[in-house]
Formats: structure tokens, C-alpha cells, sequence
């Protein structure tokens, strides 16, 4: 019996996972010890350790023409007002969709939703000459506004899950002792929705640190955000394999452990926002 | 709920919907309106309404056809294995067991990881000299000499398709455990004393559960990946001989050599292919509301 359900333990849970893990991980680990490799090295046979071990590849990063340090800033300065925006306009939006009944109520939620159905393609050629003219291109705030729209249908659609699970009860009481709504709503309200916004805070975060397409066409040398420069690599005798992967751990390290602390209260919230139907 | 006329819900709306419309309406039509011209930039002087010549040139275009043939796939194979393997994980990362937290906080990563990085973590490992899932399979003894993935018409493809699948697991689990954990225990009580096996109950219990969530996130995802072009584009380019080149790089590629006109008009058309996957989606989601 006992033999049974170590059995069942191996075969249901630890075996698959494990595969899983490795298949999931394996890239990581692969980046990871391209970039402590000398030159020499990984241009050879495959080996799973360095034989030798050298930081070199991420002092060229930061030192080198790359300047890749420059690029985290512009990713960080990006990503944040994008995060404070969206945030913003988002949990205005869903508390109205969730405590409102108004006429046009499901053709807004409509418009929101389909938002995410543009191709991006379809938009960045428009969206390129409207900057243009109104001289934001080149500049962080072009970004800004473009990431604050795409993220703003999803984060909509958790926050609106969010505060449709806090009774709006809680709410008219508070103003049945003399609040007005809004006092209502930052007293009462947004306390309970604090680790809600802070998931969807880190989902606004990581969408705009890592998008390409559009950074490819908005940013120039002196402004270009982390994947712009991880693209700059690539040239026309091949990558530059040591500097792309050294780029890579330090891109995904500042997210990760971003991820980390917010992660469970994302999974929280999609539990709130996505399974409630 | 709340006093139906009011002015209130009008002005807390209306921060997003300016900046939607102004960020992605506005542009939708100035693109619609580029569809219907000769809007090249190369011949800035030729610049003229054309009617619909754009789309009946699009129609006759074999790399268009091509493209959308790469798109079915890229999509049909790319959600289908996320979730599959996505589902697989959820139901595995939602057993108890210790340091279940750690490890999904790990398998969630490679969501967080830019699309760029992803393709050329992957085209690293892919690599036809130096790749290391060459040196994998040749010492598993599955392949004699290594194979240059993506340099190959038959096997690029399925290669960036691996990739993408990679890509989204995460994103599937992630939804289907918040599902998952959402189900009451008791609906698995229920079907112990009923004596369901662990397939029926997966079957009977978990996925009419889950299903709305299933949907929606397969809805999402198929919108994401059919629109993606980081990955592909730093992957292989959509090469070798186009076979890697879905409507969206292929628009992407067409855009970079300027002839604006021409990929508007064939960014119109993927969207109208998108717009029948999810309005039907969107018709059925106000009208379970309204019940």
C-alpha cells in the first residue's frame, strides 16, 4: 500500500515535474554559463561547465560600446511611469464598470477588449507618423503612452474582477456615516484592493520592460530601451553570443526578483479576476 | 446597483477611453485609410488613393497565402502545446508538496522574459556549429550529425514553434491553477463518495470548472501568438525561402521596406481574421452577463 503511493508520487508528481522544470529552466541555466565562458570556449564543442570562468563578457556590457547600463535606465524610467498611469486610468475605468450601470456601459467594455485584437503591426505604422508630428518620438513619453493602452484592456479586465468580489455594501456604508464616494472608496475600497493593484502593477511592469516591437521604432541610440539593445547584438557576421547572454541574465535577474515577491498575489488575482464568471 | 443616470461613471471612464482611442483608434483608421492608397515610401510623389488595388494585389500574393498557411500553424501547434503542456503543469503545481511555492515562481519565468531574448536564447541553442540541442541529441544518439534547425525549410518552423510553446506555458498554468484552485473542495468529495476515478474526475469535475477560463485564456493566447513577431523575427528573420514567415512578420517585413500601403491592407485582412475568432467570443460574454 505504502509502496503504491510513493509509486504514485513519482509517476503523477516528481518525475513530470522534474521534466518540466528542465525543460522549462534548461535555456536559463544554457544563457547563464554561455556568459561566464571565455570567447574561445564558446565557439568550440559543448560543454555544460566552463572550463574556465570569466566575468569578461558582462564588464564588455557595461563598459563596453554597448552601454547597456544606459539601456536599463530608460527600461526602468519607462516601465515605472507606464505602471503609475496605467494603473491609474485602469482602476478608475473598472470602478466605474463595476459599480455603475450607465448606458454605453457594454459598448466601452467592448471597446476595451477589442483593443487587444489590433495587430500590433497594423498600428505602429500610423502610430509612427502621429508621433512624428507631435514630436514625441525619440522620446520616453511616445512608449509611455503606447504601453499605457496595451496594457490597459487586461489590466481592466482583472481590476474590474477585483472590485466586482468587494460588496459594494462596504462602500454605502461608509457613506451612510458621511463619507462621500470617493472618500469611500480610498478608505474603504482601495485598502482591500491594494495586493490586487500590486499584481497588476507587476503585469503593466514586465509588458512594457519587455517590449520590442515598437521601442525598435520609437527609440534612437541615445534612448533605446533593454531590447533594442539586446537586438543591437546581432550583426552582420553573427551575434555576439558572450555580450547577448550576458545582457539576457542581467535583463531577467531585476524582474525575477520582482516577480517573486508579487507572483503569489498575481495568482491570487487571477483567481479573483479571471475564474469568477 | 447605483443610481442609473449620474455623470460620475462618464467622467471615471474617460482617462482610458481618450487615451485608447487617441493611441489605438485614431491610428486603426489613418492605417484603414493607408490600405486604400499607393503609400510607398520610396515613391513619396505617388502617394494617391487606389481604391482597393491593395487588396486585390494582396490576394494574388503567394508569400500572402504563404503567410497565412505559416499563421494556421504557427498558432494551431504554437497554443495548442501551451496548453496542453500549460494544463499539465497547473495540475501538477496545484498537488501539495513542499516548496511548492519556490517551484512555481520558477516555472512562471520565462513569461517575464522578453520576447527578444527568447528568440535568441533560442537561436543560440538551435545554432548549427556550436548549438547545444545538437550536441543533446548526438549524444543521445538520436541524430548521427548536426542539424542546422533553422537554416532548414523543413525543420525551422517546428523549431520556432518549440520556442513559442516554451514561451507560453507559463502563462497557461498560471491561469488554469488561479481556475483550479477556485474549484470548491467539496465537488471532489462529492465524486470520491461516488467513487470517480481520477480521469473522471478530471474530466466531469475539473474542466466544466475551468472552462470559462480555458476559454478566455485560449482566446487571449491565440490573439497574442497569431500578432507576435519578436520571437520569429529574432529567430530566423522568417527565413530560409519564407517558410517561417507568418502574416505578421511577413506585414513587419514589408513595413521595414516602406511599402506602407500594401502592408496596411494586409494588416487589415489578419485583423478581420482575428475579429471572427473573438467577437463571437465577446457576443457570448455580454450575454451570459445579462442573465
Amino acid at each position: 500500500m505504502k509502496n503504491n503511493s510513493l509509486a504514485k508520487r513519482y509517476f503523477g508528481l516528481i518525475i513530470p515535474l522534474a521534466l518540466m522544470l528542465i525543460f522549462i529552466l534548461f535555456p536559463f541555466y544554457w544563457t547563464f554559463v554561455t556568459s561566464v565562458k571565455p570567447q574561445a570556449e564558446l565557439l568550440g564543442p559543448a560543454t555544460y561547465w566552463p572550463k574556465q570562468f570569466t566575468w569578461d563578457s558582462y564588464i564588455k556590457l557595461f563598459k563596453g560600446t554597448v552601454d547597456f547600463g544606459a539601456a536599463m535606465r530608460h527600461s526602468f524610467f519607462v516601465a515605472s511611469v507606464t505602471t503609475l498611469l496605467s494603473l491609474t486610468v485602469s482602476t478608475l475605468a473598472s470602478y466605474a464598470f463595476s459599480r455603475y450601470r450607465f448606458p454605453g456601459r457594454k459598448f466601452l467594455m467592448g471597446l476595451f477588449l477589442s483593443n487587444n485584437m489590433f495587430p500590433t503591426v497594423l498600428l505602429l505604422i500610423p502610430l509612427y507618423s502621429m508621433m512624428r508630428k507631435l514630436g514625441f518620438l525619440y522620446k520616453p513619453i511616445s512608449l509611455i503612452l503606447a504601453y499605457t493602452t496595451f496594457t490597459i484592456p487586461f489590466s481592466v479586465w482583472l481590476l474590474n474582477g477585483f472590485i466586482d468580489d468587494i460588496p459594494a455594501s462596504l462602500e454605502e456604508a461608509a457613506m451612510v456615516d458621511g463619507c462621500n464616494r470617493a472618500k469611500a472608496f480610498i478608505k474603504v475600497t482601495l485598502p482591500i484592493l491594494a495586493p490586487c493593484l500590486i499584481a497588476t502593477g507587476v503585469y503593466i511592469f514586465m509588458n512594457s520592460w519587455n517590449e520590442y516591437t515598437f521601442a525598435m521604432m520609437f527609440t534612437n541610440t541615445s534612448g533605446r530601451t533593454i531590447p533594442v539593445a539586446l537586438n543591437s547584438l546581432i550583426g552582420q557576421l553573427g551575434v555576439q553570443w558572450d555580450l547577448m547572454t550576458a545582457g539576457g541574465i542581467v535583463t531577467v535577474i531585476p524582474v525575477c526578483i520582482f516577480f517573486f515577491f508579487a507572483q503569489k498575489r498575481l495568482v491570487e488575482g487571477l483567481t479573483a479576476g479571471a475564474v469568477k464568471q | 446597483m447605483i443610481k442609473k443616470h449620474s455623470k460620475w461613471p462618464y467622467l471615471l471612464v474617460a482617462p482610458a477611453v481618450l487615451i485608447v482611442v487617441c493611441v489605438v483608434f485614431i491610428p486603426v483608421i489613418n492605417a484603414i485609410s493607408m490600405s486604400l492608397q499607393h503609400y510607398d515610401l520610396r515613391m513619396p510623389k505617388q502617394i494617391a488613393y487606389i481604391g482597393l488595388d491593395n487588396y486585390k494585389e494582396v490576394l494574388k500574393d503567394r508569400q500572402f497565402w504563404l503567410g497565412i498557411r505559416n499563421t494556421a500553424l504557427w498558432v494551431l501547434f504554437g497554443v495548442g502545446f501551451q496548453f496542453l503542456l500549460g494544463f499539465a503543469l497547473a495540475l501538477l503545481l496545484n498537488q501539495h508538496f513542499k516548496g511548492r511555492g519556490v517551484i512555481r515562481a520558477v516555472s512562471l519565468i520565462p513569461w517575464v522574459t522578453p520576447g527578444v531574448l527568447i528568440g535568441l536564447m533560442w537561436r543560440w541553442m538551435y545554432d548549427g556549429n556550436y548549438g547545444v540541442i545538437n550536441d543533446i541529441l548526438m549524444r543521445l544518439k538520436i541524430i548521427d550529425a548536426p542539424i542546422a534547425f533553422l537554416a532548414q525549410i523543413k525543420s525551422a518552423l517546428p523549431s520556432v514553434i518549440v520556442t513559442i510553446v516554451w514561451q507560453g506555458i507559463p502563462f497557461f498554468a498560471l491561469m488554469i491553477l488561479a481556475g483550479l484552485q477556485g474549484i470548491p473542495l467539496e465537488m471532489y468529495e462529492a465524486a470520491d463518495i461516488d467513487g470517480a476515478s481520477g480521469i473522471k474526475k478530471l474530466f466531469f469535475v475539473t474542466i466544466p470548472s475551468i472552462k470559462n477560463t480555458i476559454f478566455i485564456t485560449l482566446l487571449l493566447r491565440i490573439i497574442w501568438v497569431a500578432n507576435s513577431v519578436d520571437v520569429i523575427f529574432n529567430m530566423t528573420g522568417g527565413g530560409p525561402a519564407y517558410s517561417t514567415q507568418t502574416l505578421s512578420v511577413y506585414i513587419f517585413n514589408k513595413a521595414h521596406s516602406l511599402n506602407l500601403g500594401y502592408s496596411s491592407a494586409m494588416a487589415v485582412i489578419l485583423c478581420l481574421i482575428l475579429a471572427c475568432i473573438a467577437v463571437p467570443y465577446m457576443i457570448m460574454k455580454f450575454r451570459h452577463e445579462e442573465k
